[in-house]
């Protein structure tokens, strides 16, 4: 056992603490080349995280960089480093922290790389930048150890492969360098050590006691949910009620919109004035700082808050954690409620508020999960190649490298072990030629080979590539501000959104209601006045799909004879729905037809999650126009897809038949909008297109032009090229998710329960109320292009001169 | 033909879906900033490597518009090259493909601000052109009367029941008219931007491209602010 230096246990003595075993573990181990630790949230992750570097480094003997702190969030370096001040500070420790984010400023980071620190806290973006510069190896030489702070949320997107390719690089300047990461509980965490260590070295996993069961429940209130929707509101009476009766509660929303329109209406009904704030990813830097700090100082009762806020801030007392809406991932619920009562061994509390009537069984389902430690998730696939592309990109901006070397260093991420290395070089290929079919650019190649290196043709190209830095993908954003000189920042919009508002519009944004007054340089400009109803801005985010494990448990529900554990009003339903139709099973597909309001219905009840369900709407209806039965429009949740339109489907084995489904899948595919929107991501990532940003666009004449033409032109004359292949896997796994249509496909087996029925079902008709219901595509978007110009034209005294034969509207 | 009509000081033009102006009575075929080369240039000064095809594409789709229509006078209106260097460095493939679009008809060059000097690829080149009462430039003169130009390549943006619809547009009023953007990586001003309100009248009507070309009032609120 490594014993801790007096200082340190006088330090630990004086505040009446004593070591807990996970951190005297980490101690122990620090000599591993990659160590995994696994812990609760307010178990001391970062304290035994950092206490091997501090040791190291008490005795003042080392010079320049000793250990590299890398989280997923600004917030949380800033966060980690007054938290660090304080043992340092106690301990007169001669150790210099500092944290370098996309915040820190010019001159600072510019003396961080001549002078590191001894701890420098940053994100991956900003260490991928580091290693995007020729002085690279001269700032990290003397490096020991990488801690990646809750590298569970990293593992889960693109920012982690980047992390992890730049970690390559790192290991391949300081090949004696230590990875440590801190974990919140995972459902495999055999998956995240091998996604940490340097392939195939072995990863050692360290477990902290995690501490007593939660005190979870689901709100009951007087009033049910209603059948439909999102959102939560019949329920801010209780809610309030629970806000009262607490120190400080935290609200999770699934979505920003969601929580804007829940603060909104919280507000109103908060006849106390409990001080009650908002907190979510599209609000200014300043006004999240704001609810921070007043958060940090105990003056709010309550946040309404989005994902922004799973992360391991130590955001003070919270006593209290509400999840508004089904949490669709347990892994995620778990990790939420782990917000609250940030202390050691004791129970964290909390409550899920189901949105609408479906919901209840969700969320039923989720408690019962969170009880038998039943964590979901989704198993990690190969690393993608647009992160590559800008690997290699941002490796030839810190010098010429060696094509085989380079390839040797990819293939010790995890991620990347498997890679070939033709695949390593069609990523090359790409990067230095464009990689096209038709060889364009031999004079104007982005990287040349000389002498067997590989380099920037123009080296001035180094500054674009370090401007492009990153994978988050930011949709086209607007700045919004309070109209005026100095006008207070309030956060961003969509720009589509912004397109469609007209002057005197309103809608809400942290919480207020705002008036649209024009666009001022790319800037929305707002004013307070408010005398209209918002509309409700639509905000970038991920809609996460119920989780293939929560969606099996509902299934297991269904087939209980009884249902003692829901409310009420929820088994009657259930029970309704079992006397008049069927409750779905999970082996078959339960599909009901039934007509409706004068069109004929049919659901299909495949429980595979949102993005999947939207897809298979999209497939089934384009056969249903294909075999002549006349599909007007659908509308998918979760659990199941709503199809109406002229004729009853009566044999609808043949429309699920996996055959014909993965045929028009593919043709489908091609021209689909999620396409396109895939393909953006992965364009800008890999290199093909630049970030977007504010200042380009107000710069340039005409704004560039669409991303979409590039995918149209490459699907027409080179439909093989390395992007479209890239887009393709990433929108299989994606916003397509046909993943889950094959799991549904090869869970029924073929096997297709018909039920037609006289009149809607009680388990299909909540979805007649569901919002995000879809026309079916065709000649619909010239329809309503026509009856929009009739409208417009004669709305504004316009006579046509050749007036538009009149047309079918589009049901809903 | 697929197109929309409407008259500009008495004669009747028409707006075709592709982007083109289809002059009937003159058969003259106008086509406004192709950008040819534009995927050249960009990786010349160090951008991305753009799939080098928007110029089959371009061509392609002015082939087609020639084949329908048999123009006796074909009008490109400035900006059809992304710049000199790069209509100087055209593929064989392009310029002979350019010269059998131009066999048997006249061909003219208008100056834009991206190709200002004559190219040798055959036709004729002018800073502007005048057929009839109306004058073909490439950037509109405000002064003008009864011109017909380039260069802004305006593009509208509908919200039609929450779904956002975005083309290139015609842009007319009574006393001028402004072509969309017939290139393909060619991007596009939205036509609430302060330059094409601040040229076009009150009344003006904006001519969606696409399979049917259609007219809209041109929106007026937004951007007056």
């Amino acid at each position: 056992m490594t014993t801790l230096p007096a200082r340190f246990t006088d330090w630990f003595a004086a505040r009446g603490w004593t070591i807990h075993p996970h951190q005297q573990d980490m101690l122990d181990r620090a000599d591993a080349p990659a160590l995994l630790l696994i812990a609760p949230t307010g178990g001391g992750k970062t304290l035994a995280g950092f206490l091997p570097s501090l040791v190291e480094l008490a005795d003042g003997r080392h010079a320049g960089l000793h250990t590299l702190y890398i989280s997923p969030l600004k917030a949380l370096a800033a966060d980690i480093r007054r938290n660090l001040g304080t043992p340092i500070g106690d301990m007169r420790l001669p150790i210099r922290v500092e944290d370098r984010t996309g915040d820190t400023s010019a001159t600072r980071k510019k003396r961080q790389r001549a002078d590191p620190p001894h701890i420098l806290l940053t994100t991956p973006e900003s260490l991928a930048l580091l290693l995007s510069y020729e002085d690279a190896p001269r700032m990290f030489a003397g490096l020991k150890r990488v801690v990646v702070d809750e590298i569970h949320a990293l593992a889960e997107s693109k920012r982690g492969d980047q992390l992890m390719l730049a970690l390559s690089r790192l290991q391949a300047i300081v090949p004696d360098m230590r990875r440590v990461g801190l974990s919140a509980t995972v459902e495999d965490p055999a998956a995240i050590a091998g996604f940490l260590a340097r392939h195939p070295d072995p990863c050692d996993i360290l477990y902290a006691d995690p501490g007593p069961d939660p005190d979870i429940a689901m709100l009951r209130t007087e009033e049910p949910p209603p059948w439909a929707g999102g959102g939560g509101k019949y329920a801010i009476p209780a809610v309030l009620e629970q806000v009262r009766r607490h120190k400080t509660a935290l609200i999770f929303h699934n979505t920003r919109a969601q929580a804007e329109i829940f603060f909104h209406e919280l507000w109103l009904a908060n006849e106390d004035a409990l001080p009650i704030g908002i907190h979510h990813g599209s609000l200014a830097r300043e006004q999240r700082e704001k609810v921070e700090a007043a958060m940090v100082r105990g003056d709010l009762r309550a946040i309404v808050c989005t994902g922004s806020l799973d992360l391991g801030i130590d955001w003070g007392d919270v006593d209290l954690v509400i999840q508004v809406g089904a949490p669709k991932n347990v892994k995620r619920l778990v990790q939420r409620i782990g917000r609250a009562n940030h202390r050691y061994n004791a129970p964290s509390k909390a409550l899920l508020v189901p949105a609408n009537r479906f919901e209840i069984v969700e969320c039923v389902a989720a408690l019962e999960a969170v009880k038998a430690r039943d964590l979901d998730g989704d198993p990690r696939g190969p690393g993608p190649r647009d992160v590559l592309c800008q690997h290699i990109l941002i490796r030839a901006a810190a010098g010429p490298f060696d094509a085989a070397e380079l390839y040797h260093e990819v293939k010790t991420t995890g991620a990347y072990a498997g890679l070939t290395r033709a695949a390593f070089d069609d990523c090359l290929d790409f990067v230095a030629t464009g990689g096209y079919a038709l060889r364009a650019y031999d004079r104007w190649q982005r990287l040349v080979e000389r002498d067997g290196l590989w380099q920037l043709r123009d080296p001035r190209a180094a500054q674009r590539i370090r401007m492009n830095i990153g994978t988050i993908q930011d949709t086209d954003l607007l700045k919004v501000r309070m109209k005026g000189r100095g006008g207070q920042p309030l956060g961003e919009i969509e720009e589509g959104f912004a397109a469609t508002l007209t002057r005197g519009d309103t809608f809400l944004m942290g919480g207020q209601v705002v008036r649209y007054e024009g666009l001022r340089e790319m800037t929305v400009e707002v004013t307070r006045r408010a005398d209209k109803a918002p509309k409700i801005a639509t905000f970038m985010g991920t809609k996460f799909a119920t989780s293939t494990q929560l969606s099996q448990r509902i299934l297991r529900m269904f087939h209980q004879e009884a249902w003692p554990e829901l409310p009420g009003h929820t088994a009657d339903w259930l029970r309704l729905q079992r006397n008049r139709s069927k409750l779905p099973e999970a082996e078959t597909l339960l599909v009901e037809s039934f007509p409706h309001a004068g069109r004929e219905h049919t659901c299909v009840y495949g429980f595979a999650g949102r993005n999947a369900m939207q897809t298979l709407g999209l497939l089934v209806t384009q056969r249903m126009e294909r075999t002549g039965l006349h599909p007007m429009g659908f509308v998918s949740t979760d659990y199941a897809v709503l199809i109406w339109g002229l004729d009853p489907v009566t044999d609808p084995a043949p429309l699920f038949e996996p055959g014909n489904l993965r045929e028009d899948f593919e043709t489908w595919l091609a021209g689909n909008a999620v396409m396109k929107r895939t393909f953006k991501a992965s364009a800008v990532i890999a290199g093909l297109i630049d970030r977007n940003t504010g200042g380009q666009r107000k710069t340039g004449r005409q704004a560039t032009f669409s991303s979409d033409i590039l995918y149209d032109t490459l699907l027409r004359y080179d439909p093989d090229h390395l992007m479209m292949r890239i887009t393709r896997e990433e929108a299989l796994k994606g916003l397509v998710d046909f993943g889950r249509i094959e799991e549904m496909l090869a869970r029924t087996a073929g096997r297709v329960d018909h039920v037609m029925l006289d009149r809607v079902t009680p388990l299909a008709a909540p979805l007649l109320l569901e919002a995000g219901r879809v026309p079916v595509e065709g000649a619909a978007t010239e329809r309503l292009l026509a009856e929009e110009a009739e409208k417009m034209l004669a709305e504004a005294g316009l006579a046509d001169p050749d007036p538009v034969k009149p047309a079918w509207r589009v049901p809903f | 033909m697929n197109g929309h009509d409407f008259t500009l000081a008495g004669e009747t033009l028409t707006a075709l879906g592709s982007g083109a102006l289809w002059f009937g009575p003159q058969r003259l075929l106008c086509v406004s900033d192709l950008h040819l080369g534009k995927s050249e240039r960009t990786a010349r000064r160090g951008g991305g490597l753009l799939p080098p095809y928007e110029m089959t594409d371009t061509l392609a789709r002015l082939e087609a518009d020639i084949a329908a229509a048999d123009p006796a006078v074909v009008v490109c209106l400035g900006d059809s090259f992304d710049d000199l260097a790069s209509a100087e460095a055209l593929p064989d493939t392009v310029v002979e493909w350019l010269r059998r679009l131009q066999a048997g008809r006249s061909w003219i060059w208008i100056a834009g601000n991206h190709d200002p000097t004559p190219i040798d690829l055959g036709g004729t080149h002018r800073d502007e052109l005048k057929v009839g009462p109306l004058t073909f430039r490439h950037i509109a003169d405000p002064c003008a009367r009864h011109d017909i130009s380039g260069h802004y390549h305006p593009k509208a943006a509908l919200n039609v029941r929450g779904r956002l619809i975005s083309r290139p547009c015609f842009l007319h009023d009574a006393t001028r008219l402004i072509l969309p953007a017939y290139g393909t990586y060619t991007g596009g001003l939205r036509w609430t931007d302060k330059a094409l309100q601040n040229l076009m009248d009150g009344d003006a009507r904006a001519i969606l491209t696409g399979p049917t070309p259609r007219p809209f009032p041109m929106p007026r609120a937004a951007c007056r602010a």
